[in-house]
């Protein structure tokens, strides 16, 4: 089904692509090891556009940067599908075989001329057509993302907008060409898979479908609820309302990373009971009533780890946890094993050959298959299946293989939520360096020369304006707080936008600064756009 | 600015402009890359054009620019650094990495607007310079030591760099002479002709004042080859080239019919690159070539250029050649003017033109590979072949590379044909050779004969010895000392090789017993410590243990049995094991000094 949550290319066809498309993605920084294949594509000779609010490291390896407006991603795809529409660039023979709803569509972007797009977006309008030109003309190309599309509060519809723009052109389903959601964490693709996401069972299965649940209901013995439950936003909702009051918070650390954060720390701090399983003191594990210092995923554990080019691979234990830590999963099973005596302590291998059998996109994969292979990409259903390198092949099929054709959608643009002003005259955004991982959990732990702490980036038109330079300490305030910080003059921002990362929670907290915002789709807060005031420090000697 | 500045420095007003005007003017040289200004562009704040393609196109103009910054302040800045990585997007270590690689670059003002760099090498060594460096030293003058600058003939050699202005070399200098050069007085009068000009083909217009502007050159035969030359067909051409059996001239003695065969039969666009680095110690006979003939070595490459389907020439000459160097832009230029390369070359409808690329002091960028990668943007680092130039060269396109007097035989080959020119010389050495006479004779200078004429004829065009002759070094510091027993033994690539030593670039430089050899053979050795580029370890290691052993023999009086167990196993290591010729040559001299007994004359 078109949308299912996985990047529908392998890492091996961006190395082979004629043109990658970053659309609000600093891979090169947050993704290194994908960006890798991005660049080899790169010596092959594809080409890289960069569209992002500003010049990111990734952004300098690529032949074309668009710095649109914050926010602005649904009224430049528009416009780029307007402008393919009106060049006829479309593939006809692809829309009419493989889509629907084109005309619904058409109507909807028709406002979207380059003279419109040019002034949401603040991108020339030549830039424009020649992005447009560019995508619909290349023999094989692939869209990519990460935060810069689905940290708005209009991140799924973002991501449709894209999605909207590789079936007017043709670029999904066949070889080299895609869309590709890179995913943030080593696993996050993977423990969506598995099911911890309110709505999906294990294997992407929804937990409305009657037969699904009564499959797993079988499988566990168990009853399950026909209702999706919450994702994060609404629990941090529910919680404020005191219908949830116990929660088990699993290597997340929410008392850093929630957008407008003092909120959250004070929702946490109401809780009846909570219980953190990490692997160091978080600022979460200290607001906690019991702390289970749990195993580092990477080398003190045995299991499986899924990418963004959906590989399933093996992951190996080569470290005992230190002291008293134990393994994630042997900590769920005692907790299980209180709760319903006789769990036992099923291993890795048990737990993985359960899945195998309500998974069918996992059905395939024993472990002795995933690791003769080198891991394996989804769907591979049966154990002689060779994995599945792209998807949606179906959509190149005579009859489409039974399915409905493809669907364009309507997307309109909103701008963001926290507007500037008078008072608060400049924008933030935020993202990731190389060196760091969000909170730090994962990275601080240990040093690096490359890591410097916390600034706010500003370009240096702003900065001269402001009389600060790099190294000044500034006030910087939203509408929810305001914090201490310090400068980095940094050309590569245009005017007007500022930004920073979260890094460093401990010593500039950015969330508390941040919008809860969030996308009623996917839960997701608007973190990349907040609106700030910043005045120099008055220091009190000089005063 | 690139991802790891070294520092924030930013360039100054004339570093900024010195660094963008260098990349913002296309050369009329440079047919092949469709790319001039910075490699970033904006347009505004929201739209760059960067990415590998605009990089790679540009990644070559590193070496001119920071010739164009040394140039304007007298050194490589911090500032300046980062304004060549802003301009080409290279990384700020990577363009101080190519930088540092060059003799001719230094980081910190030298204090003074010129720097006197007096070569204290082989030939200049034995005439006085290091009393003269001590001379200028105590003058406050800023000087630095210099290995060979290829004015051997003419020793001592000063080669002064300056800021602003013109370089200058210096011939038989002076401390006098020297700073008539830095008040703009000197004059460089040409020297006699030391052979009767009749006798003489490659250097029949040398030294002829009236040969040197294109009417001259072609009152004396001049584009006559060319013309002979598009009158066959390319295959034609090369099957002369061929059949004339010609070899290089540099020193490695390939053969150039079957190089250019093997380019001419790749797909193109390919590439013909001149080696005019010549920094083999004693050697100078290309830079003579240059600065007296330079129509000869520009007609030599349009002939090339046609016969192989290549439309880019470029010509590689040491940065320490700065008036050969005036000389042959200058005659490019008329040459250009004069529709003789460009677009439709003298009307015979081929494209050919030739672009001048300095080199910044550094012997191993004669490497033909090294070259290539120095022409490319990179530190002179010599690759690993196969592949070969000629399948993948200057940027990965097929390449032929050949040495200048190579070239300039290919005028002579066009006007006789293959068949006679084979006919002159012995055996498989064909034609006449250059042969750079220096050190203890009268008339020291290039001399040209017909391969076959014995070293003692050579001598003796050259006025004979000066005082009683201990050894000569044949073929420079990678060559090897021969003894005075050799005077009978022809001047042929298999007789010498038969008597054990090796023509090699053609130097002959005479040693007389006023020489002191521990010191001679020591700076060889310190040459081979200085120029190997480091990259692998047999050389790298190999050269500098060397160097100590013959400093411990020169200056600690260390025995030299026991120092000798130990160079023949680092010159069985370097010889073994090496990428390049470098470190294969590198302890040939010294152990053929020795084999003569030359080594530990104070023990």
């Amino acid at each position: 089904m078109f949308g299912a949550g996985g990047g529908t290319v392998s890492y091996e066809e961006i190395e082979t692509t004629d043109l990658i498309i970053m659309w609000g993605s600093n891979a090169r920084e947050a993704h290194p090891i994908f960006f890798h294949h991005a660049l080899t594509g790169v010596r092959n000779g594809a080409k890289m556009i960069s569209v992002d609010p500003r010049r990111s490291q990734t952004a300098k390896f690529a032949d074309l940067w668009l710095g649109l407006n914050v926010g602005t991603d649904i009224a430049l795809a528009n416009g780029v599908g307007k402008c393919i529409l009106d060049n006829n660039l479309q593939n006809d023979e692809f829309i009419a075989h493989s889509t629907q709803n084109l005309e619904a569509y058409r109507e909807s972007i028709d406002e979207w001329t380059l003279a419109r797009t040019a002034a949401v977006t603040g991108l020339p309008e030549y830039a424009i057509a020649e992005l447009a030109e560019a995508y619909a003309t290349a023999p094989t190309a692939q869209i990519c993302w990460t935060l810069g599309i689905t940290e708005h509060h209009t991140g799924a519809e973002n991501v449709m907008a894209l999605c909207n723009l590789s079936l007017l052109t043709g670029h999904v389903g066949r070889y080299g060409s895609g869309l590709v959601p890179v995913r943030g964490q080593n696993n996050v693709q993977g423990g969506g898979d598995m099911g911890a996401l309110p709505n999906k069972l294990t294997g992407f299965q929804d937990v409305t479908d009657n037969k699904i649940r009564a499959k797993f209901e079988a499988a566990w013995d168990c009853t399950i609820p026909a209702e999706p439950g919450l994702h994060l936003t609404l629990m941090f909702e529910a919680m404020e309302r005191g219908e949830l009051t116990t929660v088990f918070c699993i290597g997340e650390n929410p008392a850093d990373s929630e957008a407008d954060i003092n909120h959250a720390r004070k929702v946490l701090e109401g809780l009846d009971m909570l219980v953190v399983q990490d692997i160091f003191l978080t600022r979460t594990a200290e607001l906690a009533d019991v702390v289970l210092p749990a195993s580092a995923g990477w080398a003190e554990t045995e299991g499986t780890v899924t990418n963004s080019e959906r590989r399933v691979q093996r992951s190996r234990k080569a470290l005992e946890p230190p002291g008293d830590a134990k393994d994630d999963l042997e900590i769920i099973n005692m907790i299980a094993d209180r709760m319903s005596p006789g769990w036992g302590n099923p291993s890795a291998g048990d737990m993985w050959e359960e899945v195998r059998a309500v998974s069918p996109m996992h059905g395939g994969m024993s472990w002795e298959r995933l690791e003769e292979h080198g891991g394996l990409q989804w769907p591979c259903p049966t154990i002689d299946h060779p994995g599945t390198l792209f998807l949606h092949g179906w959509l190149w099929e005579p009859d489409l293989a039974g399915r409905d054709p493809a669907p364009f959608t309507v997307n309109e643009w909103r701008p963001h939520v926290d507007q500037v002003d008078d008072y608060y005259p400049l924008l933030m955004t935020t993202g990731r360096v190389l060196d760091s991982y969000n909170t730090g959990v994962q990275s601080d732990g240990y040093n690096s020369p490359i890591r410097s702490g916390e600034t706010l980036d500003m370009n240096p038109t702003d900065a001269a304006n402001l009389g600060v330079e790099t190294g000044s300490r500034v006030e910087v305030s939203s509408r929810r707080a305001t914090i201490d910080m310090t400068i980095r003059v940094q050309p590569d921002l245009p005017v007007g936008l500022t930004f920073t990362t979260y890094h460093f929670a401990d010593t500039t907290d950015t969330n508390q600064l941040t919008i809860e915002a969030w996308d009623k789709k996917s839960g997701t807060a608007e973190f990349k756009a907040t609106a700030i005031n910043v005045e120099p420090k008055v220091n009190v000697s000089n005063a | 600015m690139p991802e790891i500045a070294v520092t924030d420095a930013r360039g100054t007003e004339a570093e900024r402009n010195a660094v963008a005007d260098s990349i913002a003017i296309q050369s009329p040289g440079l047919i092949t890359f469709d790319a001039i200004g910075p490699a970033l562009l904006f347009d505004g704040d929201r739209v760059a054009r960067s990415g590998a393609e605009r990089i790679f196109n540009r990644r070559h103009l590193l070496l001119p620019v920071l010739h164009a910054l040394r140039d304007a302040i007298g050194h490589i800045s911090q500032g300046g650094v980062n304004e060549i990585a802003q301009a080409l997007q290279i990384p700020p270590a990577e363009v101080f990495g190519v930088a540092s690689f060059y003799e001719l670059f230094t980081f910190e003002a030298a204090g003074a607007d010129d720097i006197v760099r007096v070569c204290d090498d082989t030939a200049c060594r034995i005439s006085g310079a290091l009393a003269l460096s001590s001379e200028l030293a105590a003058d406050g003058r800023v000087v630095h030591a210099s290995p060979c600058l290829g004015l051997c003939e003419q020793a001592p050699a000063v080669f002064v760099q300056r800021t602003g202005e013109q370089h200058v070399s210096v011939r038989s200098a002076t401390k006098a002479k020297v700073d008539e050069a830095l008040a703009g007085t000197m004059t460089t009068p040409v020297p006699p002709v030391p052979q009767d000009r009749a006798d003489l083909t490659l250097l029949a217009r040398v030294h002829d004042p009236l040969a040197v502007d294109y009417d001259g050159y072609v009152a004396r035969d001049g584009y006559q080859a060319l013309a002979k030359a598009v009158s066959m067909t390319p295959v034609e051409v090369i099957a002369h080239v061929s059949d004339a059996g010609l070899t290089g001239r540099g020193g490695a003695g390939f053969p150039t019919g079957f190089k250019w065969s093997a380019v001419a039969g790749e797909d193109g666009p390919r590439h013909l690159v001149v080696n005019a680095d010549e920094s083999e110690p004693g050697t100078f006979k290309d830079r003579v070539l240059i600065e007296h003939d330079p129509y000869s070595l520009i007609e030599a490459m349009t002939i090339a250029g046609y016969a192989l389907g290549a439309e880019q020439g470029w010509i590689y000459i040491r940065g320490e050649y700065p008036e050969a160097t005036r000389s042959l832009k200058s005659a490019i230029a008329e040459a250009r003017s004069k529709g003789l390369l460009g677009d439709d070359v003298g009307g015979y409808g081929f494209c050919f033109d030739i672009e001048v690329r300095l080199g910044a002091g550094a012997y191993i960028c004669g490497e033909e590979t090294a070259l290539l990668n120095s022409i490319e943007g990179y530190r002179g680092e010599p690759r690993n072949k196969p592949p070969f130039p000629t399948t993948s060269g200057l940027f990965g396109r097929p390449t032929a590379i050949n040495n200048v007097e190579t070239m300039v035989n290919v005028n002579q080959i066009m006007m006789l044909g293959g068949d006679a020119f084979a006919k002159l010389g012995e055996g498989r050495s064909t034609g006449t050779k250059l042969f750079c006479l220096s050190g203890h004779v009268q008339r020291p200078g290039v001399y040209e004969v017909t391969y076959g004429a014995t070293l003692g004829e050579l001598l003796d065009l050259a006025g004979g010895v000066v005082g009683n002759m201990k050894s000569i070094l044949m073929g420079g510091a990678a060559g090897s000392f021969i003894g005075p027993d050799m005077l009978d033994v022809p001047l042929t690539i298999e007789a010498s090789r038969e008597n054990g030593f090796s023509l090699g670039s053609g130097v002959v430089m005479v040693l007389n017993d006023t020489v002191d050899f521990d010191d001679f053979v020591a700076r060889i050795a310190q040459f081979f410590g200085d120029e190997s580029c480091g990259q692998c370890v047999p050389c790298r290691v190999g050269t500098v243990r060397q160097s100590e052993s013959l400093l411990r023999i020169r200056d600690k009086g260390a025995r030299v049995e026991e120092e000798r167990v130990m160079l023949d196993d680092f010159a069985k290591v370097m010889a073994d094991a090496s990428i390049c010729g470098l470190g294969h040559t590198a302890s040939g001299a010294i152990l053929s000094a020795f084999d003569l007994g030359l080594i530990g004359g104070s023990q």
